[in-house]
């Protein structure tokens, strides 16, 4: 047991949790009634994948990527070879953060439009409980088939 | 100019929906001859750039100009266009274009006094899809799933019909759900190569006798991939947004996002199958084929089966989609050796296109004109709408697949495949289907040819469909519908049967850009 | 409907874990994302981009964030369309729920008289406000203005600066909000930032380059050179981003908390 603690869980801590967290937005989305309940599920969920991806972009003992003196370091790297160079383990790995902006950006925009979409939905059948909401359409079927 | 091309053809719908959206408001005239402007610009960058890769091989373009002189391979995001994509890319252009001259005084009706802001997003959505096609770069493919996915929700949902808000609000939890997981596969194989570019995770994958490529992760990235492109082309188990979310959208909405989102999605899926992991890979290494092809049967018949238990006719063409997909997922999946199946599967996108197209505009028409959401409406419509029924019937015949229409040549090849592969169960799914199909259209051509009941508009009283309008007319004196209306519908028809009877060429054209990418598994 | 969601639940989650079982470990700056690929015998498979983004950025765009200069710069036709997708956020909710015809029937229940509520709450909270929001909107200027040289850019600054909108809104009503912060100026604002920043990139095509190219920009932009023109030609698409982004964060709240009439607000 210990020995399956170090090897597997241990060197893949965040990725075990981001995994966790992905399925509680997984379940809250597919086996939520309420359709809110379901939108909080579908952020939890993209926001498991920001955490895969950050995790992605660490090296232990990096500090953040901004480079001090960027100019200075190019100049240097110039004049005196590999040695004045930029050491890129010092610094995080730039792609992921920038990738994440990306998706955090698309979750804002996708959540405000399904909010958008979720307040019309209240607007039109007066409830946001999805078994009500389909029991009214059913009714509604049987009062005009073709409605 | 001419290397711009591949720019020009995502940029000029996106500086046009700028346009319409700071103009709009001021004048609604002014958003068509914008909308059909900035189409005409990209089908003519499409047209231009599909020449250079005809004459000179595939194109690349380094956005930002990061070409792999000033940087590393992928630093920047590349737009690459081969043959496949060059016709793809055609295709949406036309197709937008003909919805757009669909559109001129739909639009108006059906979104009452949001017409600027239904070109915008119409418009970002041809963006989201060029952008889609031509990308070379996985995650920029996910940014554009996205822009192409939020402003069809908005499209749906845009109508007055409350089922269609409730389908577009499945269709964002499923559509997140899918695009989430196609980002998670990218993460993945993003860890494992180092790469975002599609040609150098194939690189990467397939160097020193491809250990990369065998690992776990590498498959999950694949599966993950898969499951999140299948959400977004309604394959078999993973249809139930669509055909709720296409028949309740407003109709030129529906004419839009039906031959266009889920064809895309199943070209992004041989482009990731082709492009990123290769054919040996996939069915080499992975060899799921026979599995994937069973689903494909499965989808096929089930979604023939659910197209004849429904009685509205734009539900019934929806579960028809859900078919034609199974169609080509199957087909792409053959892997027989000489990429037959491939072919067709490639040849039927193009034509799938054309076809849906064709349908669903006449059934918007039909809908629109005599109330007739149901099959039974029909009666007597031959009559009185001679030229929209015309065009119903040269996309039925087609979806049909009846010589010399381009449906019958997508099945030929995708026939051809089955039989090379030996997969028997598939060539037989899609003789049955094409049974069902059959039964289907000429039921309807029956009502409509004899049938003598008129539509007396079934008194939609609830205010439920989306196609009630603000005409009150119950005693319908059905005529003919629109010249700006039957244009589109007859061209589209021009197009499904012209696109039959010069097959050849453009299966030379696919053959010879699938050939090398076989070759390459050896 | 539970047992199939625990049953794809259970799928999807061990077949994640699955994949992670041959992960690197976490923190390991030799891994394939962080380092680029190797083979097993240690030769690399092409060039690794994360270590190119990190070396040669200060020679190429003399721009110290990293982060700033792969998203303006290398991958900025990415956050082009990052934007796009947040004003086709904005049209898309105008589209779902902006009212445009008065009609009885979609109107809420009127909202509540709220000067019984007593004024000092309205005295603190309104003498905050006035105190805080130029504040905040000086601060977000910051963040959008130095994205170069430290954590910032046109999506933090401008998300701030929508807030502070927002703040306004919520703390008096969304009235006076919008007395000043109109629907037209909101929804230009929105497009004229993204017309900014694919107007960068256009310059660049006018000038034989490819689209987003900043590079080429020396020629327009005084008293620089091939780099300088990259480094300022990013924080002019960062400014563009802002527009944008501070156009719809407002007028997703404005249009959600008023049921997209424009009116009363929460």
């Amino acid at each position: 047991m210990k020995e399956f603690f170090e090897t597997s869980i241990e060197p893949h801590f965040n990725y075990w949790v981001y995994v966790i967290l992905m399925m509680i937005g997984l379940w809250a989305v597919i086996a939520k009634n309420n359709l809110i309940k379901k939108l909080i599920g579908m952020s939890i969920f993209q926001t498991a994948i920001i955490l895969f991806y950050v995790s992605v972009g660490v090296k232990k003992g990096s500090g953040i990527p901004i480079i001090p003196k960027a100019k200075e370091a190019a100049a240097g790297a110039g004049e005196h070879g590999a040695a004045g160079a930029v050491n890129p383990d010092l610094f995080a790995n730039p792609l992921p953060h920038v990738l994440m902006l990306t998706a955090i950006v698309v979750g804002v925009s996708t959540l405000g439009v399904a909010l958008a979409v979720a307040q019309q939905l209240f607007k039109d059948f007066g409830t946001l409980e999805e078994d009500e909401i389909l029991e009214q359409i059913k009714t509604a079927d049987k009062a005009s088939p073709d409605g | 100019m001419a290397d711009q091309f591949p720019a020009i053809i995502v940029l000029a719908p996106l500086f046009g929906a700028l346009i319409v959206g700071l103009a709009g408001s001021r004048d609604h005239r002014i958003c068509f001859p914008v909308v059909l402007v900035s189409l005409a610009v990209s089908l003519f960058a499409s047209l231009g750039v599909f020449l250079q890769v005809l004459q000179s091989g595939p194109v690349s373009y380094f956005m930002s100009g990061w070409d792999t002189e000033k940087s590393v391979l992928g630093a920047g995001i590349e737009l690459r266009i081969d043959a496949i994509n060059g016709l793809v890319l055609i295709v949406i252009a036309v197709v937008s274009i003909l919805v757009s001259i669909f559109s001129i005084r739909r639009a108006g009706e059906e979104t009452t006094e949001k017409t600027p802001q239904f070109y915008v997003l119409f418009l970002l959505l041809t963006v989201g899809i060029f952008g889609m096609t031509v990308t070379n770069d996985a995650f920029n493919l996910f940014v554009l799933v996205e822009v192409s996915s939020l402003t069809s929700y908005a499209l749906i949902a845009m109508g007055k019909a409350r089922r269609g808000t409730m389908a577009a609000f499945n269709y964002i939890l499923m559509g997140t759900v899918g695009a989430s997981f196609y980002l998670l596969g990218v993460g993945y194989l993003y860890l494992k190569t180092g790469t975002l570019n599609m040609g150098h995770i194939h690189e990467v994958l397939t160097a020193n006798g491809g250990e990369i490529g065998r690992s776990p992760s590498v498959m999950v990235a694949f599966v993950m991939i898969l499951v999140g492109l299948w959400i977004k082309m309604a394959f078999f188990p993973l249809y139930g947004w669509l055909p709720n979310a296409y028949s309740y959208a407003p109709s030129t909405s529906g004419c839009i996002l039906a031959p266009l989102m889920t064809k895309v999605s199943v070209y992004v899926m041989i482009r990731v199958m082709l492009g990123v992991f290769g054919w040996e890979w996939v069915f080499g290494h992975l060899g799921w084929n026979h599995a994937v092809v069973w689903l494909a049967v499965i989808a096929i018949l089930a979604g023939s089966v659910l197209a004849l238990a429904q009685r509205e006719l734009k539900k019934m063409l929806c579960y028809l989609i859900v078919a034609e997909v199974g169609y080509m997922v199957g087909g792409a999946w053959l892997a027989d050796s000489e990429g037959w199946g491939m072919t067709g599967a490639i040849y039927h996108i193009l034509a799938d296109a054309f076809m849906t197209l064709c349908l669903f505009i006449a059934a918007s028409i039909l809908v629109k004109r005599c109330k007739a959401r149901r099959i039974e409406d029909l009666g007597g419509m031959f009559k009185k709408m001679p030229v929209t029924m015309t065009g119903f019937i040269i996309g039925a015949l087609a979806m049909i697949g009846i010589p010399p229409t381009c449906g019958f040549f997508s099945k030929f090849y995708l026939i051809r495949g089955g039989i090379e592969s030996g997969h028997w169960e598939f060539v037989a799914a899609l003789i049955l289907s094409s049974l069902i199909n059959a039964v289907l259209f000429f039921r309807i051509f029956e009502i409509a040819f004899f049938g003598n009941k008129p539509a007396e508009g079934h008194g939609h009283e609830e205010g439920e469909t989306s196609e009630q309008g603000s005409i009150g007319e119950q005693a319908l004196s059905v005529r003919e519908a629109r010249l700006s209306t039957l244009i589109p519908l007859l061209v589209t028809a021009a197009i499904v049967i012209l696109l039959g009877v010069f097959n050849g060429p453009v299966i030379a054209v696919i053959r010879s850009a699938i050939e090398p990418l076989i070759a390459v598994g050896g | 409907m539970k047992w199939f969601a625990l049953i794809a639940v259970v799928i999807t989650g061990s077949l994640l874990i699955y994949g992670v079982s041959d992960f690197p470990d976490w923190g390991d700056a030799q891994s394939p994302a962080n380092a680029g690929a190797k083979s097993s015998t240690g030769e690399p498979i092409g060039e690794s981009v994360s270590q190119f983004y990190i070396t040669e950025t200060g020679r190429l765009t003399h721009v110290p964030n990293l982060v700033t200069a792969v998203l303006a710069d290398y991958r900025g036709y990415d956050t082009m369309f990052e934007t796009v997708v947040i004003f086709a956020a904005g049209m898309a909710i105008f589209a779902i729920l902006r009212v445009l015809r008065e009609d009885k029937h979609t109107l809420g229940p009127p909202a509540k008289d709220t000067t019984a509520d007593g004024d000092h709450g309205r005295i603190i909270v309104g003498t905050t406000c006035k105190i805080l929001i130029p504040v905040i909107q000086l601060f977000s200027l910051y963040v959008v203005a130095h994205g170069h040289y430290s954590p910032g850019g046109g999506f933090q600054g401008g998300v701030m600066l929508g807030a502070s909108f927002i703040l306004l809104a919520v703390a008096k009503d969304l009235g006076s909000a919008l007395t000043w912060f109109t629907e037209k100026r909101f929804m230009t604002l929105a497009c004229v930032g993204i017309l900014i920043y694919a107007g960068f990139g256009l310059m660049a095509q006018f000038l034989q380059r490819h689209f987003l190219d900043y590079g080429v920009l020396h020629v327009i932009l005084p008293k620089t050179d091939e780099v300088m023109a990259r480094s300022h030609s990013m924080l002019g698409v960062e400014i563009g981003v802002a527009f944008t982004v501070t156009a719809i964060m407002f007028a997703i709240y404005a249009n959600l908390s008023s049921r997209g009439e424009l009116k009363r607000g929460l």
